[in-house]
């Protein structure tokens, strides 16, 4: 992996830091109580749900630690990671199952 | 039962937010593991922990990073990942808007899902609080959360270089996120959402910069607000 540029580094930090803060500041300290447009709130709901499995589904299929080749180890870790999650509703125990299967077909298939 | 004071209030908070612990304090430490997997120094993912304090959208930007994504795609990523926080600033603001401007502003700082999460359902369980115990009430939960946020990310970049190549760190980023996403999963518009995310992402991973998480996120969102339309549609007719 290449290392990341420092400039780039900072900048990012920098200004994600100021854009999260406006988000979080956008209605709270500037617009007070005007409600928003109806159709605006509801694409806004499914921002976590689109943009996150958008990030990761090319990693999942295409991963990083194997120079992009697909790992079956890998995406069964996140199917299993999806199905507890899904099913237990437990952010937390969905990630040690995940986790745990990943190193046990890692040790298993590898 | 009688109104209670902005302190109570604030432990009251306080109490509610102590669970959250357990979800922070493993999210803190792997930032920290792999911001120093990804080549940041101690000072650097603490900083960027204490600065933008939102867990999804720091592993977003160290993700797009390492790829050496450009920075305006970073950040756009990141801050899509993050349009939430405007969400919650919205439906906060009929409580605490009245608060004064550098109170609003600690708010604005503090809101993450898990103050907004307490505070948004503790509000509607109390009409009867004025506005000093809600703000109590809100900061309360913030104190055991967000300094916790700030530690573990420390610890985990003080232990992360001792952490050898074997253990496949490259995959605790999409195992976290896909952990996060799979309990929002709770109606078809979300999954229908999550759905077309996974199958645009493929279709225009082709693009350069990274620019296909963004176009699948967007027609992702639009899918997600067409299909809840259409639900409420069909219920309507029923």
């Amino acid at each position: 992996m290449e290392a990341i540029d420092r400039t780039t580094l900072w900048t990012v930090i920098i200004l994600l830091g100021l854009g999260s803060f406006g988000l979080r500041f956008v209605f709270t300290g500037l617009i007070g109580d005007r409600a928003l447009p109806p159709w605006l709130l509801r694409h806004l709901r499914y921002t976590a749900v689109a943009i996150l499995p958008a990030l990761v589904t090319p990693l999942v299929i295409w991963p990083a630690g194997t120079g992009g080749q697909f790992d079956a180890p890998r995406v069964i870790a996140a199917l299993v990671t999806l199905s507890v999650g899904y099913f237990t509703k437990n952010v937390l125990a969905a990630i040690i199952s995940g986790a745990a299967s990943l190193y046990g077909f890692l040790y298993l298939l590898g | 039962m009688q109104p209670s004071s902005s302190r109570s209030t604030y432990w009251q908070g306080f109490r509610d937010g102590l669970p959250f612990l357990f979800v922070i304090t493993p999210f803190g430490l792997l930032f920290g593991v792999v911001g120093t997997e990804a080549g940041l120094n101690i000072f650097e993912t603490l900083t960027f922990s204490v600065v933008v304090i939102a867990g999804a959208a720091q592993f977003t930007a160290l993700q797009l990073m390492s790829e050496q994504a450009p920075t305006l795609i970073v950040l756009a990523s990141a801050l899509a990942v993050n349009l939430r926080m405007a969400m919650y600033s919205a439906s906060l603001t009929p409580h605490i808007g009245a608060a004064p401007l550098w109170q609003r502003a600690m708010i604005a700082y503090f809101t993450v899902d898990q103050s907004y999460a307490c505070s948004i359902v503790a509000y509607e369980e109390n009409p009867g609080w004025n506005l000093r115990q809600k703000v109590g009430y809100f900061m309360g939960t913030v104190t055991p959360i967000c300094p916790m946020w700030y530690v573990s990310t420390l610890i985990g970049a003080m232990i992360g270089a001792a952490i050898p190549p074997e253990l496949a760190l490259d995959f605790a980023i999409p195992i976290t996120f896909i952990a996060i996403i799979a309990p929002g999963l709770r109606t078809r518009a979300h999954q229908a959402a999550a759905l077309a995310a996974v199958i645009l992402s493929l279709l225009f991973s082709f693009m350069p910069y990274n620019l296909g998480v963004l176009v699948a996120g967007l027609g992702a969102m639009i899918t997600g607000a067409q299909v809840e339309l259409w639900m409420e549609r069909r219920k309507e007719a029923a």
